[in-house]
C-alpha cells in the first residue's frame, strides 16, 4: 500500500515533470527556478483547499461549500479591514480561522448530530453561505481602494526569498502532513475512511471524527478567504464562485479516492500544482481555454481510472497470497 | 400456467411413480475447496419433482456453497450434475437460469424500486411487435400468475419496496413460475417471516409441489422441516451424511448425524482455574432482539454461547460491548455496574468485543499491521493526541509474536494476509488493550484447521493468565472443546445453561431448536 502510495505519487511527479517540459518547448523560461516559484505562489491557495478538502474526503464525505465559506469569510474580513483598518493582519487572519470554524462546524454538526448526508448539507449550505454574504455585504463590493495597505501587501512581503502567501501553503502542508502522520485523530480519519465498522469496534466516535473534519475544511475555508481577498484584491459575492469544483479536481487528481480511506497530503498538494501548472501556463503559451478544460478534465478521468486500477490491483495482491497460502 | 416465453423450457415430467420416480436434478461427487478451506467432498443431492427435499446441517457443512453451485455461481472442482437424467453443466448464472433453477434466498435479490409486474418479467419481458416492453400483456400476465398462486391481493403495478418480506417471497416465487422454473431452491426463507407469513409460505410450497415442481428446502427448524419436507439430506462438514424419506427418520436421528463427526482436531487440554464472578448481567433487554438476558461470567473461566444463527447472541454482546443500547437491565463488572454508551466506553472498562465479521467489522484493510493493532489503544500509545511511533510498534510487536503472526513486515498491509493470520491481527488487536473480559464472536468462522489450533490455543493461554472469556459460536465441536460452560440461546431469550461436564452434542443442538428430547 505505501510503495503503491509512493508509486501513485511519483507517477503524478513525473506527469507534473512532462507538463513542465512540454510548456517549456514553447515558453523557454518556465522553468526557471523563479518562475516556478512563481507558479507555486499561484498556486498556493489552491493547495491548501485542497488539504482542507482532503480530510473531509477520507472519511467519504464531501465539502461543497468549501468556496462559499471562503467568499463569506473573505468578506467578513475584507469588511473589518475596511472598517477598522487598525486591526492587524494577524488578528485577522485569527479571525477568519473562527468565522470559518464556525461555517464548518454548522456543517459538521448537521452531519454528526442529523445524520444527513454530507452532499446534502453542503449543497444546502454552499448557497445558504454564499447568501449571507449577500445579507452582510448588502450586494454591494469591498474594492482595493476600501482595504489598508497592509490588508493587501502581508502575503507578498517576501521572506527568505519567499512570498509570505508560499510560506503559509508550506506551513499548512507541514502542518497537514504532520497531523496525518503522527497524531491519532489523523489515524482515525484514515481508519474511519477505510473501515467505517471496524472502526466504531475500534471505539472510534465516527460521527464526531466527521464532525471534527468539517471544522478543519471550515478553517481551510476561512483562512483561504483571507488569502483569495487580498491576493485579488476584491470582495464580492462572485467570490470563488463554482472554485468547489477545483479543489475536488485537485483531491481527484492528487489520487485521493473518492470513496474515501484512500490519499495522502503529498497527492493533495501535486494534484492542485498539475492544475494550476495547467491554468497558469497554458494561456501564456496561448493554448485555448478550451483546451485547458480539456486536459483538467482528462487529467481528471485518467487520474480516477489509475486509481481505479491501483484498488483493482490490491484485490489481486489477497487473491495470489491466499492461494500461495 | 400462462404463456410460456421460453418454449424451449417446456417441462417433460418424467411418468410418475410414487416414491420410485426418477430425480429431476442430481448432484453426485460434487467437491469445491477454496484456499485452505475444503467447503464439499464428494456430495451428492437428488432433487425429485412435486417433492421438497430438506437440506439440514450445522453453520459451515456446506449447504450455501452447494446452492452457489446450483445456481451457476461457483463452479464445483468434481463432480457431476445432471438433469432429468442428462449430464450437463451449471457454467454461469444464466446457464442455470436456462435450466429453470431458481434460487429464493432469505434477504429476495429483487429490484425494491421496480413494481411487481417488472420484477416478475424483468429480463424475459412480453414484447410489441416494435420491440418495445408490451406493458398491458405484461401486467396481465403478471397477475394471471399472481391469481395462479393464490395470491391476487399482491397488486403487480405496486413498487416491490412497498410490500412486506413475505409478500416480496411471492413475487420472487412468481417470478420463478414466469420463467417456468422446474428447480426452486429456498435458502432459509422463513428466517425473517412471522409465523403468519410462515402459514402464507407453507401454502405456496404445496402449490409448487403440485405444480411438479422440484423444491430444495433449506431450513435450520426442525419444526418446519417435518412439516412441509418430504425427504431429507444432511451435509456435516462439507460431507453428505444421510438422506431419505423424513416420514422414516425421527429428529433425534437426525440430530445425531448433524452432530456425529470424526475428530479432526484436538483441543488444548486445560486445567480451568475458575475465580471469583467478573462480568455480571441480568434482565438485559432490547426492544425487539433480545429479552431479560442473565448470566455470569467468572474469572479464568471460557463461557460458550450456543444458539442457532439469529438467535440473539451477537446483539446481545454488543449491547455488553457498548455499540447497541438497551432499554433495561444492569451490567456489572467486578461488582461495579456500568453502562457503556460507545465501545471505547465498554474497552475503557475492559471488555472488548471481537466481531463476527472479520473483513467488515474487524480489520482495516489498507492499514499496515501495527496500525490495525493499535487502533483501539491510540488513547494509550498518543500523548495529547500526538502518535508515538515506536510505542505503537512495541505493542505490535508484542502481540503478534505472542499470536505468533507469519508477516514479513509489521509495516505490511494486513490485507495482503491469509485470513488466519487475520485473524491473530484482530485478537491480538483487541488483547493489546489489556482487557478483563473478551468477547469472541466466531472467532474460528471460515478459517484454517491450523489457523484454528492457534486461536483455541491462545484462548487456553488467556483464560490460563486470568482473563474472562466469552465464545459465541455456532460449532459444536469448539462450543463442547473449548467452553467450561455453556449457555444456549433461542430466539432472543436464554433457553438454558450448562456445565460442560458430559454434555453432549444432541442436547445442544435439541435446546438450540426447541425439540423435547
Amino acid at each position: 500500500m505505501k510503495n503503491f502510495l509512493k508509486y501513485r505519487e511519483t507517477w503524478l511527479l513525473a506527469g507534473i515533470a512532462v507538463l513542465i517540459g512540454l510548456i517549456s518547448t514553447r515558453f523557454p523560461g518556465f522553468a526557471d527556478p523563479a518562475n516556478l516559484r512563481q507558479v507555486f505562489n499561484d498556486t498556493s491557495i489552491l493547495m491548501i483547499l485542497a488539504l482542507g478538502q482532503m480530510v473531509v474526503i477520507l472519511t467519504r464525505s464531501i465539502d461543497l461549500s468549501m468556496a462559499s465559506n471562503l467568499c463569506f469569510t473573505g468578506m467578513v474580513v475584507a469588511m473589518l479591514n475596511a472598517a477598522h483598518p487598525a486591526i492587524p493582519i494577524p488578528l485577522l487572519i485569527v479571525i477568519a480561522l473562527l468565522v470559518g470554524l464556525v461555517l464548518g462546524a454548522i456543517n459538521g454538526f448537521l452531519v454528526w448530530r442529523l445524520n444527513i448526508p454530507s452532499i446534502v448539507v453542503t449543497l444546502g449550505t454552499l448557497t445558504i453561505y454564499r447568501g449571507a454574504t449577500f445579507v452582510v455585504s448588502g450586494g454591494a463590493w469591498v474594492n482595493a481602494d476600501q482595504m489598508s495597505p497592509d490588508f493587501i501587501n502581508f502575503q507578498r512581503a517576501a521572506f527568505l526569498g519567499l512570498p509570505v502567501l508560499s510560506w503559509i501553503a508550506l506551513l499548512v502542508i507541514a502542518l497537514f502532513f504532520l497531523a496525518m502522520t503522527r497524531t491519532q485523530i489523523g489515524r482515525s480519519i484514515h481508519a474511519i475512511g477505510v473501515n467505517p465498522t471496524a472502526s466504531v469496534y475500534a471505539g472510534i466516535d465516527v460521527g464526531r471524527t466527521k464532525f471534527i473534519v468539517f471544522c478543519i475544511s471550515g478553517m481551510i475555508g476561512g483562512l483561504a478567504g483571507y488569502l483569495w481577498i487580498s491576493r485579488y484584491v476584491i470582495a464580492s459575492v462572485e467570490v470563488a464562485n463554482g472554485y468547489e469544483l477545483n479543489i475536488i479536481a485537485a483531491c481527484v487528481i492528487g489520487g485521493i479516492s473518492i470513496a474515501g480511506g484512500i490519499g495522502s497530503v503529498g497527492g493533495a498538494v501535486l494534484g492542485a500544482l498539475f492544475l494550476g501548472i495547467i491554468s497558469n501556463a497554458l494561456p501564456v503559451i496561448n493554448i485555448s481555454p478550451f483546451w485547458q478544460m480539456a486536459i483538467s478534465g482528462s487529467a481528471i478521468i485518467l487520474a480516477v481510472v489509475l486509481n481505479a486500477r491501483g484498488e483493482r490491483r490490491q484485490g489481486r495482491i489477497i487473491l495470489r497470497k491466499a492461494e500461495a497460502a | 400456467m400462462l404463456d410460456n416465453p421460453h418454449p424451449a423450457h417446456v417441462v417433460h415430467d418424467p411418468p410418475h411413480k410414487g416414491e420410485g420416480k426418477a430425480p429431476r436434478l442430481t448432484l453426485s461427487g460434487i467437491s469445491k475447496s477454496f484456499p485452505g478451506v475444503r467447503a464439499l467432498y464428494n456430495v451428492s443431492l437428488s432433487l425429485y419433482p412435486g417433492q421438497v427435499t430438506a437440506l439440514i446441517g450445522e453453520n459451515g457443512a456446506g449447504k450455501s456453497t452447494l446452492v452457489k453451485i446450483m445456481t451457476g455461481i461457483y463452479q464445483p472442482d468434481a463432480g457431476e450434475i445432471s438433469i432429468d437424467g442428462q449430464a450437463t453443466s451449471l457454467p454461469s448464472a444464466h446457464a442455470a437460469f436456462g435450466h429453470g433453477i431458481t434460487a429464493i434466498h432469505q434477504e429476495t435479490v429483487l429490484f425494491d424500486d421496480l413494481s411487481v409486474a417488472e420484477n416478475i418479467f424483468l429480463g424475459h419481458a412480453p414484447r410489441t411487435r416494435f420491440g418495445t416492453i408490451d406493458w398491458r400483456t405484461m401486467r396481465k400476465n403478471a397477475r394471471e400468475v399472481l391469481e395462479t398462486m393464490r395470491a391476487g391481493h399482491i397488486d403487480a403495478d405496486a413498487r416491490l419496496k412497498d410490500l412486506g418480506i413475505a409478500n416480496k417471497h411471492l413475487v420472487a416465487v412468481a417470478r420463478a413460475m414466469s420463467i417456468d422454473s422446474r428447480i426452486v431452491i429456498m435458502d432459509e426463507p422463513t428466517a425473517a417471516l412471522s409465523m403468519k407469513e410462515i402459514e402464507e409460505l407453507f401454502l405456496l410450497i404445496e402449490f409448487l409441489k403440485s405444480e411438479g415442481k422440484a423444491v430444495l428446502f433449506i431450513s435450520h427448524k426442525f419444526d418446519e422441516i417435518y412439516r412441509i419436507a418430504d425427504r431429507y439430506t444432511v451435509f456435516r462438514d462439507g460431507e453428505m451424511v444421510g438422506e431419505g424419506l423424513l416420514k422414516d427418520t425421527g429428529q433425534n436421528e437426525i440430530v445425531r448425524m448433524m452432530v456425529g463427526r470424526n475428530v479432526d482436531h484436538i483441543f488444548p487440554q486445560r486445567e480451568p482455574k475458575i475465580g471469583a464472578p467478573v462480568l455480571s448481567v441480568s434482565g438485559l433487554s432490547h426492544p425487539t432482539e433480545f429479552d431479560d438476558i442473565g448470566f455470569e461470567l467468572r474469572k479464568g473461566e471460557i463461557l460458550g454461547f450456543y444458539g442457532l444463527v439469529g438467535a440473539g447472541r451477537s446483539e446481545v454482546m454488543q449491547a455488553i460491548a457498548g455499540i447497541t443500547r438497551t432499554s433495561r437491565g444492569t451490567i456489572s463488572l467486578d461488582g461495579q455496574t456500568i453502562a457503556p454508551k460507545s465501545a471505547a466506553d465498554a474497552i475503557e472498562a475492559g471488555i472488548v468485543y471481537v466481531p463476527e465479521e472479520r473483513g467488515k467489522q474487524g480489520v482495516v484493510i489498507g492499514l499496515p499491521i501495527f496500525q490495525n493493532v493499535s487502533l483501539p489503544s491510540l488513547a494509550r500509545t498518543s500523548k495529547s493526541g500526538v502518535l508515538r511511533l515506536a510505542e505503537e510498534f512495541s505493542l505490535a510487536r508484542s502481540y503478534t509474536e505472542r499470536l505468533d503472526l507469519r508477516a514479513s513486515s509489521l509495516s505490511q498491509d494486513v490485507g495482503t494476509l491469509s485470513g488466519g493470520n487475520q485473524q491473530k491481527v484482530v485478537i491480538a488487536k483487541w488483547l493489546a488493550t489489556t482487557p478483563k473480559v473478551i468477547i469472541l464472536d466466531e472467532p474460528t468462522k471460515g478459517i484454517d484447521i491450523g489457523s484454528k489450533a492457534a486461536v483455541h490455543g491462545f484462548m487456553a493461554e488467556l483464560v490460563a493468565q486470568g482473563l474472562s472469556v466469552i465464545m459465541v459460536s455456532s460449532e459444536l465441536p469448539e462450543i463442547l472443546g473449548m467452553s467450561d460452560r455453556v449457555v444456549v440461546m433461542r430466539e432472543g431469550r436464554i433457553a438454558a445453561t450448562y456445565d460442560n461436564k458430559g454434555l453432549d452434542a444432541e442436547t445442544l443442538v435439541r435446546t438450540a431448536a426447541g425439540i423435547a428430547a
